[in-house]
């Protein structure tokens, strides 16, 4: 059993107990404890399932490595599925459950699949489940669905909130083990502006686990000054609780500060992704013990060497009474020795190499633990633990020479750099021979906007095996890193450790290795998704011989651990079956994060609300609070209808188009976008932005004009005013504004520099409010100030002057065919004159209508609407618009690309009005469909609807459309196909509906 | 080629499968192949199977830098749709879908299409229109598609917020018989196939010329030396500008990344693909039980498969607001393709400048659902020379003409 | 995510700031223009691997309009340079040229 022990735990406050459940089991832990060790504290090893056979899963890892030990975390709003147990810190009131299983952790009939594991190799859903057809979707789809997955899913709106922080800095150090420690200070010293992230709560990493000595001191001495040290220092910042997540071009990388995750509801964000620019990045991100590949070596109680040692020494809590240690390294034997140190029993330290001598497996010698040289275990004997191990000969088959009863198996396979935030941005390997690894290659390094490198590397994540090699590396690279981001290198001297002499360990990919298909197929490589031995060979016997296919037809490496801890060894079990060196065959792709990190973290503040930013009118708190029913246009909200007590908003949209057409509407115009162009080039740049002659026209005047884009495609419109000699006002749809100023300064700067024009964005420096309908003049002169008469202000002119004591620029335009005066007043004064306005409006039936009473109304008037006449494909010519493209002009934008003979083709489908039989409604986007199938077998059409509404002034369906030659087919009847099949009969006819000739507007 | 079948499983189990051959064979370069074909991608090795199985020609090679299925076919989001607007698009991507829907069967190779259904929200008055008038077009297109009501969206996707605040989904656009396949096994089904036909695939083997003689192709060059071709097709999204250039002509087009991401593993919670244009983001659930996550492309030209972070921002923003739960979910891995973006974002398929070239490109962001249709059209092309009703209108002379496929209409803008 | 230096206001703008144009120094053909000019005004581009002069705004900054040489092979930023030119500055291409000896030069492929 896995049991707290009494004399050992460093991290651990025995003082402070924290009391948390597990699967609704009440259990206590220290303060200090991750979940992992507290849960192992209390004897509860089996933690989890795996992913495809459902076989009992124990924790195998002390760190973010950790591919077993995941569980459903929280309740309600806080639940969260997935938790890694090893990297969760404790806290009073954990609660957990474990994943993916049923009934129960104990007893999952899911483990059915692992009794027929036989028949489900890597892939085999490749091969089967094709028939019948449906089945895959009905049937087959649903169970495999149902028995993957792991952790549930959420439920409710999470209540924690997240934040996004940003930081520029010379050089940051992403990891806070020794290497790390001593490239921080180097780079500090060496006057650079330096930050540190460490992903645990703890400085100094594994150093102190290993009883390194440096400097003549402790190694918790020596990291305990280090980090005093550089707290002193002003240029320094350090974070622990942070993780390097993704390193990206050009020096950005993200740091993950889990902030509150261990305090939840304290108020705090819970999460805080950080964007950090760094001018050069130091990654000590130190190594992960391997696993070693041996029949049943995915049993709980099977545990890395280095976690057996970190929970012993850290946590004060042993894995097992009888621990065995299988090796091919000496840096096995410094778990048997803390073990025995600790007070524990280690029956034997199986030793894969044929001879074992040297520091370490000769003090273990001395404290009288038993080391067989040139053995493996064949096999590991228990169900949901550890029982024993049948222990043979590494180079036979596997035949027992002896067993050994045991509780807990300590594997130390060798170590493998992290070289995650290394490879992100493209640095390159190197695969070492020695320690049969891949590390760094400095060679190949990421580079940055320069061309030059932007990460360097230290410690055991440079492969820097030893003590005294891993402050050296940190030393030099946090130098090298000062130095590139433009500081002057330290002179001070990297520290010493004492050494600790190291044999050479041995590559050794599988035990024992002449195993048999038998054994092979017990081997785990991924312990999550049941990735074995017999897998890989099996990809590579079917030709999935990239390491690409093999991955993706085995899954090895796709767990939530990413291949962490199999990579490697599946990688080697690859070469050795396609013959090939292992640097041959390659990595996978590194790809960010390097674990996990939240979704709301990534998302950060901007969500609910503030989702994203809210343009307002200044009118917008008015409408808000006067049954206005919104609809989002660009960034602003819009009203499509006030609605009064107990309307709908179909009532209500006519009531508005009723009340505008014979009293009295407003609108606020204010999105509509108000560009000025002005300076001596103005007319002439004018003349090229619209299809229009806009340069002739007179000051005082109103002109309506097109925009079309270099492909002739109408892309907005508008009223244009001028101003005076070189100035021109262009108002533009509400949607374009910001694109069309846009499209403004980009010819201006890009094509003709030379002309003498300035454009300014004004949308927002005017209020401006649509006064419409024949009550609108009696409502201005009862305001009093300038005269608006016929005589003084004709339509398609504009004036200056005070309207109500308000300082206004009024034009007499109007795009519902009323009488209508779009005035413009400072933003300041918009609310105050709208104010104005509905009071004085009062007496003449004033209301306000939404934007849909004034689709309506154009409509009725047979205008044009961006967006929906028009959808980025119709050039003006479709729209009957050709009386608004200047015939004398050499040129405009669009101009060419119309020349072009699909623009010219007489074939293109043109504006009319359409008017079904019945007075019913056309649908909206319903096609004209004419007889016969082209030659895929689809339909002919002829035309489209564009616009279509009820026409509350005609009291019938009014619509627009473009049809193939339709101005020339007017009367004739066509047919429209609805969704379901059948047909609406309509009338070509005139676009304006009401008011032909136009009188109403201009009285 | 010994099929693949339960039992089939079954007799290897009894040897611990030691029995089972390899999927496709890994010949060396022949001298001379009627057909070469660059790009052992999902179209790659599409326009191959149906040389072989619609026109009888099966002297062929494909011709890999990487490896088979490497590029953009291993690393999108896996979505398959056809509720196209204009009529060239909803053909042949109605076509793919049609083909997807006995692949499995087609190849003996289990591609796991699952027609669990596609949304595409509407979340502005200007998507309801667009979408209308999709679904009014598919319903002479022979699409089946149809606009669904918020109600409707909330049943099909209980995990979905169409409240809002920001963006309240007013409705959608559904095609039931949208889906989901197996990306990896799409490319290894039809690359078994392929090899079982007597086509060779010649995986690490990168073209570095096209050899012509009077205007007619003869052969590329290769790393593994020369070969001779009768005809040649050029099907390698990303780098098609590249060969475009060997063989001395120029594209309309550019190449961008495109980036997804996966969340960690969760128990089934979502059975439909949503796609969601103003907030831009899509998600579907894997079989396995990622979220798979896919948002926009850089603006920018890029080779790298790496794409910019504040994208990975924008699109986790947008399934947040969508999907609440997604934000106690966890990024597992983000990771960039290299799309080929044309002048009107659809494809082409066309002849070339070069007699006997054939090019098939400009996929953009939306190729792993044409892949069946794009390799039967892409095959009529190189067998007859001419292209037939289905690439018809994906020629580049559209360019000059004026005779764009812009399927981003349907989108609608702001008014 | 890239960094651009504007050379109007001489920050170094994240990518954030800043939004992309597509490729650099292209003619414009207007009306009379043959249809191939036309349409390699348009549409045809040369999408290099390696050296790409391209157009970018610094839209959330400045607002002005600039060049970059990039190589998008690496990311690399060789330089940037105002908008009003009709070429890259030889100076920049000099300097292209002794870090890539391979670059075919500026408009190899036009």
């Amino acid at each position: 059993m896995s049991t707290r022990l009494s004399n050992t735990g460093r991290l651990v406050n025995r003082s402070a107990v924290k009391n948390f459940t597990f699967n609704g089991k009440k259990m206590q832990g220290y303060e200090g404890d991750t979940l992992a060790s507290a849960l192992l504290a209390n004897d509860q090893m089996l933690v989890g399932r795996s992913f495809k056979y459902h076989r009992p899963r124990g924790i195998v890892a002390s760190g973010g490595e950790e591919p077993n030990a995941l569980v459903n975390m929280g309740e309600g709003a806080r639940f969260e599925p997935n938790q890694r147990t090893t990297t969760t810190e404790l806290f009073d009131g954990l609660t957990c459950t474990s994943q993916n299983h049923w009934p129960s952790l104990e007893f999952d009939v899911g483990v059915a699949n692992n009794y027929v594991a036989r028949f489900l190799p890597a892939g085999f859903y490749y091969k089967t489940f094709m028939a019948p057809r449906a089945a895959w979707k009905h049937v087959f789809e649903p169970i495999i669905r149902q028995s993957a997955g792991l952790g549930k899913a959420p439920k409710e709106m999470d209540v924690d909130r997240y934040e996004h922080f940003y930081a520029f800095e010379d050089v940051v150090v992403v990891g806070g083990g020794i290497a790390g420690l001593q490239a921080a200070k180097a780079a500090a010293d060496s006057g650079a502006q330096v930050m540190l992230m460490e992903q645990t709560t703890d400085w100094g990493g594994r150093a102190p686990v290993d009883g390194a000595v440096i400097d003549g001191k402790p190694a918790d001495q020596w990291i305990d000054e280090t980090v005093a040290a550089l707290e002193a220092m002003e240029n320094v910042t350090l974070r622990t609780r942070m993780m390097g997540a993704g390193v990206y071009d050009h020096g950005y990388i993200t740091g993950y500060e889990r902030v509150a995750d261990h305090t939840p509801g304290d108020g705090r964000p819970r999460h805080r992704l950080w964007r950090i620019r760094a001018k050069q990045i130091v990654t000590a991100t130190g190594a992960i013990e391997r696993p070693l590949s041996f029949a049943g070596n995915d049993i709980p109680g099977v545990m890395l060497a280095s976690a057996v040692r970190d929970y012993v020494v850290n946590y004060g809590v042993s894995i097992g009474e009888k621990t065995v240690v299988v090796t091919n390294n000496d840096d096995g034997y410094r778990t048997a020795i803390a073990l025995v140190e600790a007070g524990l029993q280690v029956p034997m330290v199986v030793d894969a190499r044929s001879e074992v001598e040297g520091e370490l497996p000769n003090k273990a010698r001395d404290l009288g633990i038993r080391v067989e040289a040139g053995k493996a275990i064949g096999k590991v004997k228990g169900g949901k633990r550890v029982t024993g191990v049948g222990i043979c000969l590494q180079n036979g088959e596997g035949g027992a020479l002896e067993e050994v009863k045991c509780d807990a198996v300590a594997m130390a396979g060798g170590w493998s750099p992290v070289v995650h935030l290394w490879s992100h941005c493209g640095g390159k390997l190197i695969w070492d021979e020695t320690q049969a690894h891949f590390r760094p290659d400095a060679n190949r390094a990421p580079t940055g906007a320069n061309g030059e490198a932007f990460v360097l590397t230290a410690g055991i994540a440079n492969g820097d095996m030893g003590t005294t090699e891993a402050l050296a590396s940190g030393d030099a690279a946090g130098k090298a890193a000062a130095k590139a981001a433009g500081h002057k290198a330290s002179r001070k001297a990297a520290p010493k450790a004492d050494v600790v002499a190291e044999n050479a360990m041995a590559p050794v990919w599988i035990m024992p290795q002449n195993a048999g298909p038998d054994l092979r197929m017990k081997m785990w490589l991924d312990y999550q998704n049941d990735v074995k031995v017999s897998d890989v060979q099996l990809a590579a016997r079917e030709g999935y011989e990239s390491v690409e296919h093999t991955k993706r037809y085995t899954t090895l490496g796709m767990a939530t651990d990413q291949g962490k801890l199999s990579n490697i060894n599946g990688l080697a079990i690859l070469a050795d079956s396609l013959n090939a060196e292992i640097p041959q065959v390659g990595t996978t792709t590194f790809r960010p994060p390097y674990t996990p990190i939240s979704m709301a973290s990534i998302a950060g503040e901007a969500r609910g609300e503030i989702f994203q930013p809210l343009r307002k009118t200044p009118m917008h708190d008015w409408i808000e609070n006067n049954g206005a029913h919104f609809e989002p246009v660009g960034h602003w909200r819009r009203p499509y209808a006030y609605l009064q007590d107990g309307e709908t908003v179909e009532e209500a949209v006519k009531r508005e188009v009723k009340n505008t057409r014979r009293k009295l509407g407003l609108l606020d115009a204010s999105t509509l976008g108000k560009i000025i162009v002005k300076g001596p080039d103005a007319g002439k740049f004018m003349d090229m932005m619209y299809t229009n002659m806009m340069s002739t026209l007179k000051v005082g005047k109103c002109r309506y004009g097109l925009m079309c884009n270099e492909n002739g495609f109408l892309s907005d419109d508008g009223v244009v005013a001028r101003m005076d000699e070189d100035t021109w006002l262009c108002h533009t749809t509400s949607g374009g504004a910001d694109r069309i100023h846009g499209w403004m300064e980009e010819w201006l700067q890009t094509e003709w520099w030379d002309w003498d024009v300035y454009v300014a964005n004004v949308t927002e420096q005017y209020a401006q409010v649509a006064v419409v309908g024949p009550n609108a003049r009696k409502v201005l002169e009862k305001l009093g100030g300038m005269d608006v008469t016929k005589g003084s202000l004709p339509f398609m002119e504009w004036a200056e002057g005070q309207i109500g004591g308000f300082d206004t620029r009024v034009f007499r335009i109007s795009f519902s065919g009323e009488l209508s005066y779009e005035i413009a007043v400072p933003a300041s004064q918009g609310r105050a004159f709208w104010d104005a306005l509905m009071e004085a409006g009062e007496e003449f039936g004033v209301q306000p209508y939404g934007t849909e009473c004034l689709h309506i109304m154009r409509a009725e008037k047979g205008f044009i609407m961006i967006g929906d006449e028009t959808d980025g494909t119709i050039i003006p010519q479709d729209l009957g618009l050709n009386w608004a493209i200047s015939k004398k002009k050499e040129d405009f934008l669009g101009k060419r690309a119309q020349e072009r003979t699909f623009m010219t083709n007489p074939d293109r489908w043109k504006l009319v009005g359409l008017e079904t039989l019945d007075g019913s409604v056309l649908p909206d986007g319903a096609y004209a469909i004419k007889e016969g199938d082209n030659d895929n077998g689809q339909r002919n059409m002829e035309g489209r609807v564009t616009s279509t509404y009820h026409s509350p002034t005609l009291g019938r369906g009014i619509a627009m459309g473009i049809i193939h030659n339709g101005p020339d087919r007017m009367g004739e009847v066509i047919e429209f196909g609805k969704v379901d099949g059948t047909m609406v009969k309509a009338k070509i006819v005139d676009q304006v509906f009401f008011d032909k000739n136009g009188e109403k507007q201009d009285v | 080629m010994r099929r693949y079948s339960a039992f089939a499983i079954a007799r290897e189990a009894a040897r611990y499968h030691q029995g089972w051959e390899r999927a496709w064979a890994a010949p060396e370069p022949k001298k001379k192949y009627d057909v070469i074909i660059v790009g052992a991608g999902g179209h790659g090795l599409a326009t191959a199977f149906y040389l072989g199985k619609n026109f009888g020609i099966t002297n062929v090679a494909i011709i890999e830098k990487g490896w088979l299925g490497g590029g953009n076919t291993g690393r999108n989001t896996t979505i398959i749709r056809s509720n196209y607007l204009q009529d060239p698009s909803a053909a042949i991507y109605e076509k793919a879908r049609s083909l997807y829907e006995t692949m499995s069967q087609d190849l003996n190779y289990n591609v796991m299409f699952s027609p669990r259904g596609v949304m595409m929200l509407a979340q502005t008055e200007s998507e309801i229109r667009g979408y209308q008038r999709t679904a009014h077009a598919n319903a002479y297109q022979g699409v089946s598609t149809e606009f669904i009501s918020p109600q409707r969206v909330k049943e099909l996707c209980p995990i979905m917020n169409i409240d809002g605040p920001r963006y309240p989904v007013l409705g959608a656009l559904w095609q039931p018989r949208g889906g989901t396949a197996r990306h990896d096994a799409v490319a290894w089904g039809y690359a078994r196939a392929c090899s079982d036909m007597g086509m060779d695939i010649i995986q690490k083997c990168e073209v570095t010329g096209v050899r012509s003689e009077g205007g007619k192709v003869v052969g590329v060059d290769t790393s593994k030396g020369a070969i001779d071709c009768n005809k040649l097709a050029v099907v390698v999204a990303g780098h098609s500008s590249d060969l475009a250039q060997m063989a001395g002509f120029r594209l309309p087009m550019e190449s961008v990344a495109l980036q997804a991401l996966v969340s960690e593993p969760i128990k089934p919670c979502m059975d439909v693909v949503v796609m969601a244009n103003t907030v831009h983001g899509y998600m579907s659930q894997s079989d396995k039980g990622e979220m798979v996550i896919g948002g926009g492309t850089d603006a920018f030209n890029n080779y790298t498969q790496r794409g910019s972070f504040h994208h990975i921002e924008e699109t986790v923003r947008a399934l947040v607001e969508t999907f609440p739960m997604v934000s106690r979910l966890k990024m597992l891995r983000q990771w960039g393709g290299i799309v080929d973006v044309t002048g009107d974002r659809s494809p082409i398929i066309t002849k070339t400048p070069v007699q006997n070239m054939f090019i098939n490109a400009g996929w953009g962001t939306g190729g792993f659902k044409a892949i069946p249709g794009s390799g039967w059209a892409m095959a009529e092309l190189v067998a007859k020379g001419e292209p037939g009703p289905l690439s018809a209108e994906f020629g580049m002379n559209r360019f000059i003409e004026g005779r764009f496929i812009d399927e981003s209409v349907a989108a609608g803008v702001a008014h | 995510m890239l960094i651009l230096e504007c050379p109007y206001c001489g920050v170094a703008a994240e990518e954030t700031e800043l939004a992309a144009g597509g490729e650099a120094h292209l003619t414009r053909f207007g009306p009379g223009s043959s249809d191939d000019d036309f349409e390699t005004y348009m549409f045809m581009r040369e999408n290099p691997k390696g050296v790409n002069f391209e157009r970018w705004r610094h839209a959330n900054g400045c607002g002005k309009w600039f060049h970059a040489a990039r190589c998008t092979m690496t990311l690399e930023v060789f330089g940037t340079y105002s908008a009003q030119t009709y070429e890259p500055p030889a100076d920049l291409i000099k300097a292209i040229k002794k870090k890539r000896p391979d670059w075919p030069g500026y408009g190899a492929h036009k």
